[in-house]
């Protein structure tokens, strides 16, 4: 393997610490961008060239959303940084916390440069308490050191980087939903347009990008874009952290170029538990339609890839299943989660989601009806694509992508009012 | 401009716009629940779904703006899949309770479910329950299972009424509108909630169960309760009124109504209706005819004329009469030969009678007053004195206009102030003087003498733009509200404004084109309660409630030969009047009113009158009859206003310039004791908001108490909620007290209109409190 | 009345925000006081709601749309067990029942002496050391183990609890 750009500091006792990162190199970027006085246009152009896409599950190109902030607006702009890493399976953006968080900070720091904004705003799940920590000292660090504040390495550039802590609502992941809740509001996502690049935090120009997105920057700063890009491949820019959980014998976090065969990350991961055989794989998060084993197989990690076989990449989180998996049971606690965590203001998500919890749990306590297999399908259909956020469209896909491989496993259910497994 | 095609037909539309607007401008519905013109866009009850030509999927039509050649279907498969898709969910979890349901026949959602509805449900789950909630006597929320989320009544709270007291409290399927800690919802527009509910979830509580919707008639009225000249639907069964709902109009009430406006008419059927003639008849009333109880007044009217002189005799009338009403009865008056009438019962200074060069009035339309750039409202409890007018302003101030306030308390008015100026009433001429003085300054590049209010208030009208200054109640009941006026227009010309009052009742103006006032040789309210009468004649008043001087009004009531009372109820004039005479409330009579802006109103009456209840129009008919003055013949209520006012030039009629130019002098102040301020609380206001049993339950109908700034009630010993008592001349009360640190100090702050303040004097003057 | 902690804990939390969006600080000041008293009571709220300028009602909406808020007592030590996907296919079943056993209580219950409470949690984001639970939204404990689990709870000064 390749040496770490992201984990570049994972070998240090303290990976978190300012000086750690100084040693391998970190805030170089933010140095010479500041140093050479680099033009915004030139490091949008380095960001497009390095085909990075969004981590935070869209997939989005990050050079050309930064484009969209407006360059002469007057007054306050604001940067945001999505931390709130809470779909089932994702747990990357987590150790960037924890573990190299300044070069986030180095990564924000470079966008907000090449936006112009002075404020920005790290969203940080609720449950991971102590990464929350970490970043505050980070920070606080970074600010003691001149890399956040005003006057930046002697320049005269200004920003500085808040942290915000999430308290328990998975939808406060969508970004609108994020930006009312650092309002102080409920996380309910804002209908669009307008774009958050028009109308974001306080009705103010913002950008927002993931975790991982911003920690990206600083090493396609440095190389130039065109090498990050030509780590990974055509249409997937980069490497990228995996999250594998699951049925394997070593869960954890791999970076890998983008295009790995799943194959050698799963070895990466020690391989499916106890031996097993594999069943199934989500591969982008648990919004993603599930993929059966044997197509994973074969498939590269990229985002055409998988997109080809009828899911999607997503953030990237894999979650393995091996053979003892009963799909119903699986599926029903997927559903539930969506339902636990719709905000509630659409009514095809609100009423919708806990329909299909409804129907699969019945399922799984050996009371489905044949035509339930069919009424849900024809519920997602009436919920994805029907609402404000994404929340019901990764409600319904799950769904749809069980019932299109194990749809025989939904069958068996209700006719013998047990498991297949 | 630009250029849409909706259904196949051709739209043109402004840029801007969103599908639902160009399509409900070209007269083609989308069906719809959480949106409303009036409130922000929520766009999340999913039911406009619409098919957008090269969209991937269906949009919602209340978010989406117009493009130039968008092609929308509103009735494709793929938008009529979608929209029955949110049907059913909508449905799911519905109690499906129409034959039980206040709202049922107009209930948007049993409209639309019958457009949309698949027959039988597919949904085979556990129907979610939702707890009834209390928040107050006016809106119930018993039902809130029927509730579709649809939020429109949070924003009501949070966008019009400036005020969040309704909220939508957890997440997801759990999702409950409710308010914090099961408290009551006391916004003064809180009905407007009802009518925003497309479902059965809030209705209005007074009307709970008495009818169906079909049953009702509906006659078009007016509100009879304050100056904006709401439209009112009177929704009628078998003779009874049974609820009031707003007519909308954008250039008055928009889509709304105040509570007061439509909850009063819980008072028209109350017990206290007075439904036969009486007269008292050796300390005991009796019940008699009609006949016998005009002819008795006919007889102590001519007695006294004859005898002691018609300028004994004084008629006073409340400004929530018909224009008819109060015509006939000056006309009766001077036809006695008395010019003693008046329909100002609660001014104090009438200076400025004389000199006046027409009826006093808004000075401008009411619509403007959502133009304004920057306003100054003077002496003013402006959101419970005009709940629709504040909520315009606020309108305004949300837009960026700056509100300035001058005035004697410092109550939330649920908006952003730009400036204001809390001062005693003896100090409100002087605070106004300030501001002419600092508009002065500034315009003449002399230094600033004036306090950093004034300035402040000075530069926030002198910005350009629509300007105006807005006298409130308390101005014009000032005992220098001559003064108060004649700065409002030297500050309204200094500043390219408009200024005007916002006028206290129903026909404020109109009380001035009926000529309801006194004629230079006549007595004004005032006058004619300071030194009393022989003889009064009283039009819907309540001599203790409705009066500056409740004190001295009754005083004069009881030493009166006599008093002919024509009230729609019994009430106090038990005690002093000698002949009662059951008359119409609005419902019942035909008649006009005359809106602050100046817009004639007439309508008609809903119902039959109650009883033996007769329109005082026609009382006064036959009394004039009876006394044998002449022109008393006319023979519908629309003769009565065309004799008033037919052919009349109305909005030449109207100005609040006064000739009383001089450069006002700065008053001395009070010596001792603490001032009075008081307001007329929103359900005090006049005879039938009083008898409204779910108004009176109301946080805003609570007992008054004494407030005082928190200093004060130190000095004096007591804390708040203990008992003290006020006295005023000879009439002292015991209320509790409680702190106010806005308030200026030496002032307490005690209501009038009030049974509980009856006993009070004068509403502004000396007062003093001390431990009960 | 706010603590002097909290309320200095809240302007802490005020610097980050512009001046004029007081708001923004709710969430924050909804956790402090949960981290003094264990749980939030509407006077709380109404505390909160005064000191940032709010509606009381939009206090209220806060607090019920976050999961992690406690709007009742849940006990001295909070453990919130993540139940999904991942952590179910990492045996968070069988943590339940360990935990149950060992407390003698089911989920959204505390026990008798009030020291624990547990509850069901959605996704920590930190799948790949499923199973898991957090102790008061604090600190987050994965991989977790029969053995483990009874190191920590003796750790927090738990006798078994049957
Ligand atoms: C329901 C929902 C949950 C989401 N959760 C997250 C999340 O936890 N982290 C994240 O970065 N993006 C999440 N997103 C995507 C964000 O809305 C947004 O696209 C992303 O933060 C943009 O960053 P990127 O362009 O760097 O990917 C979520 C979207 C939806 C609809
Ligand atoms: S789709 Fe669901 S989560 Fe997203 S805004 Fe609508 S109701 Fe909320
Ligand atoms: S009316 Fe458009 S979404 Fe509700």
């Amino acid at each position: 393997m390749s040496t770490p750009i992201i984990f570049n500091t994972l070998h240090f006792d303290q990976p978190w610490t300012l000086e750690n990162y100084l040693k391998v190199g970190g805030y170089q970027a933010l140095r010479k961008i500041l140093g050479e006085k680099m033009s915004p246009d030139a490091i949008i152009a380095e960001v497009k060239a390095s085909g990075l896409r969004g981590r935070g599950g869209a997939g989005f190109p990050t050079g050309l959303k930064w484009s969209f902030m407006p360059r002469n607006y007057q007054g306050e702009k604001y940067l945001v940084c999505n931390s709130d890493e809470g779909e089932p399976g994702t747990c990357k953006d987590r150790d960037i916390l924890r573990y190299n968080p300044h070069m986030l900070i180095e990564g924000m720091a470079i966008a907000a440069y090449t936006m112009n904004v002075k404020t920005g705003y790290n969203y940080v799940h609720g449950e991971i308490f102590e990464a929350y920590e970490r970043m505050e000292e980070a920070c606080e660090e970074a600010r003691k050191a001149g890399y956040l504040g005003k006057n930046i390495l002697g320049s005269d550039f200004e920003f500085d980087l808040h942290n915000h802590l999430g308290y328990g609502a998975y939808v406060c992941g969508e970004e609108t939903a994020l930006l009312e809740s650092i309002e102080g509001k409920k996380g309910q996502p804002r209908f669009k347009p307008p774009f958050p690049a028009s109308f974001g935090l306080y009705g103010k120009p913002t950008t927002i990008n993931n975790t991982e997105t911003f920690a990206s920057i600083p090493y396609i700063i440095n190389n130039g874009g065109q090498k990050f890009a030509d780590l990974g491949v055509p249409n997937s820019g980069g490497i990228k952290l995996f999250s594998i959980s699951g049925h394997v014998n070593n869960p954890g976090n791999f970076e890998v170029p983008m295009g790995t065969p799943f194959k050698k990350l799963l070895e990466m991961a020690g391989g499916v538990r106890g031996g097993n055989k594999l069943k199934a794989v989500i591969p982008g998060g648990s919004s993603m339609p599930v993929l059966p084993g044997e197509i994973m197989m074969d498939l590269n990690m990229d985002f055409d890839s998988i997109q080809k076989a009828g899911s999607y990449l997503g953030t990237g989180a894999i979650i393995v299943m091996d053979e003892t998996t009963c799909m119903v049971k699986a599926l029903e606690r997927l559903s539930y989660f969506y339902y636990e965590e719709s905000c509630g203001q659409c009514t095809p998500c609100r009423e919708g989601t806990g329909w299909l919890y409804r129907i699969i749990h019945r399922i799984e306590h050996g009371e489905g009806r044949p035509e339930d297999l069919d009424l849900l399908l024809d519920l997602c259909n009436n919920i994805a694509g029907r609402t404000i956020c994404a929340l019901g469209d990764a409600a319904a896909w799950p769904v749809q992508g069980f019932l299109k491989h194990y749809r025989k496993e939904f069958e068996y259910h209700i006719e013998h009012k047990r498991c297949l497994v | 401009m630009i250029n849409i095609e909706i259904d196949g037909k051709r739209i043109e539309t402004e840029n801007g716009s969103t599908v639902i607007e160009a399509a409900h401008q070209a007269g083609i519905s989308i069906p719809h629940f959480c949106y409303h013109k009036k409130l922000s866009i929520a766009a999340s009850c999913r039911m406009c779904l619409v098919q957008v030509e090269k969209a991937p999927k269906p949009l919602p039509a209340c978010a989406t703006p117009v493009t130039e050649g968008m092609k929308v279907f509103t009735h494709s498969e793929q938008a009529v899949k979608a929209q029955k898709g949110v049907m059913e969910f909508l449905l799911v979890n519905h109690p499906l309770d129409c034959p039980i349901c206040d709202q049922g026949g107009e209930c948007m959602l049993q409209d639309m479910s019958v457009g949309y509805g698949g027959g039988a449900s597919r949904y085979h789950e556990e129907k979610r329950t939702v707890l009834a909630k209390d928040i107050g006597p006016l809106v119930s929320a018993e039902e809130m299972s029927r509730c579709i989320n649809c939020t429109r009544c949070v924003r009501f709270g949070q966008e019009v009424a400036g005020q969040m007291e309704l909220g939508q409290a957890f997440r997801g399927e759990h999702a409950e509108i409710m308010s914090f800690v099961s408290g009551t919802v006391d916004s003064e527009l809180s009905g407007n909630m009802i009518d925003l509910c497309p479902v059965g979830a809030l209705t209005s509580k007074p009307f709970r169960y008495k009818a169906r919707s079909w049953e009702l008639s509906r006659r078009r009225s007016v509100s009879a309760h304050d100056s904006l000249g709401s439209g009112l639907a009177v929704h009628t069964k078998n003779n009874h009124v049974l609820r009031v709902t707003p007519i909308e109009n954008e250039e008055i009430n928009e889509c709304w109504l105040s509570d007061k406006d439509r909850f009063a008419c819980e008072g028209l059927n109350s017990p206290e209706r007075l439904t036969k003639p009486m007269i008292k008849q050796d300390g005991k009333w009796q019940e008699v005819e009609w006949q016998t109880a005009l002819e008795y007044a006919a007889n102590g009217l001519r007695h006294i004329a004859s005898g002691a002189g018609a300028e004994q005799i004084g008629a006073l009338a409340t400004a929530n009469s018909t224009l008819e009403e109060l015509y006939l009865l000056q006309k009766l008056m001077r036809g006695l030969g008395s010019d003693n009438v008046d329909f100002r019962l609660r001014q104090a200074d009438f200076s400025a009678d004389g000199k006046q060069q027409g009826a006093p009035w808004l000075g401008m339309p009411i619509a403007d007053i959502s133009r304004l750039d920057s306003v100054l409202i003077v002496g003013s409890f402006l959101r419970k004195d005009h709940p629709l007018f504040a909520s315009r302003i606020r309108q305004a101030v949300k837009k960026g206009a700056q509100a300035n306030i001058i005035h004697s308390v410092d109550d939330d008015l649920l908006m952003k102030v730009a400036n204001k100026a809390i001062v005693a009433p003896d100090a409100l001429v002087t605070a106004l003087s300030q501001v002419a003085q600092a508009l002065d300054a500034e315009k003449n590049g002399k230094a600033q003498t004036a306090s950093a209010e004034a300035v402040a208030i000075a530069k926030s009208l002198s910005g350009g733009g629509c300007v105006a200054v807005l006298l409130g109640n308390f101005a014009q009941q000032h005992p220098q509200a001559a003064q108060l006026q004649a700065l409002a227009q030297q500050i309204a010309a200094a500043t390219n404004g408009k200024f005007g009052f916002l006028g206290e009742a129903a026909n404020s103006v109109g009380g001035y084109l009926a000529q309801a006032t006194p004629g230079s040789k006549g007595m004004n309210a005032a006058a004619m309660l300071a030194a009393p009468r022989k003889a009064y004649v009283l039009l819907n008043v309540e001599a203790e409630l409705d009066t500056a001087n409740p004190q001295q009004a009754l005083a004069a009531m009881q030493a009166a030969d006599m008093v002919i009372a024509m009230s729609a109820y019994r009430h106090h004039a038990t005690n002093y009047a000698d002949v009662l005479l059951p008359i119409a409330p609005y419902t019942e009579t035909s008649g006009t009113f005359v809106s602050a802006e100046g817009r004639v109103q007439s309508f008609k009456g809903a119902v039959k009158p109650l009883g033996e209840a007769r329109p005082a129009w026609k009382v006064l008919r036959v009394l004039g009859n009876l006394l044998k003055l002449s022109g008393f013949d006319q023979d519908t209520s629309e003769a009565v206003r065309d004799e008033a006012i037919g052919g009349m030039d109305i909005a030449a009629q109207l100005s609040n310039a006064s000739q009383a130019t001089d450069q006002p002098a700065i008053p001395t102040p009070q010596s001792s004791g603490m001032q009075r301020v008081s307001d007329v609380p929103i359900y005090a206001t006049d005879a039938v908001v009083r008898r409204s049993a779910p108004l009176q339950a109301t946080a805003d109908a609570a007992v008054p108490r004494v407030w005082m700034h928190g200093s004060e009630l130190q000095k004096l010993g007591v804390k708040d909620g203990d008992m003290v008592r006020v006295v005023q001349g000879l009439g002292g009360v015991t209320l509790a007290v409680a702190a106010d640190d806005k308030l200026p100090q030496g002032v307490v702050r005690v209501a009038n209109g009030h049974a509980a303040t009856a006993v009070l004097g004068a509403m502004f003057g000396t007062i003093s409190v001390e431990r009960a | 009345m706010l603590s002097d902690q909290i309320q200095a804990k809240i302007d802490r939390e005020l610097r980050k925000y512009p001046a004029d969006q007081k708001q923004s600080a709710v969430m924050a000041a909804l956790r402090f006081v949960q981290d003094e008293k264990g749980w939030i009571a509407p006077e709380d709220m109404a505390d909160i709601a005064a000191y940032l300028g709010m509606a009381q009602m939009a206090v209220y909406e806060v607090a019920t749309f976050y999961h992690m808020y406690k709007l009742k007592p849940m006990g001295e030590y909070t453990l919130t067990v993540c139940t999904n996907l991942s952590c179910q296919l990492g045996g968070v079943n069988e943590t339940l029942l360990h935990l149950k056993n060992k407390l003698g209580i089911g989920l959204g219950e505390i026990t008798t002496d009030g020291k624990f409470g547990l509850r069901e949690g959605e996704c920590m984001g930190a799948c790949v050391d499923a199973p898991m639970f957090t102790i008061n939204n604090k600190k987050l404990c994965g991989r977790l183990t029969g053995e483990k689990i009874d190191q920590i709870l003796a750790e927090l000064g738990s006798g078994d609890k049957k």
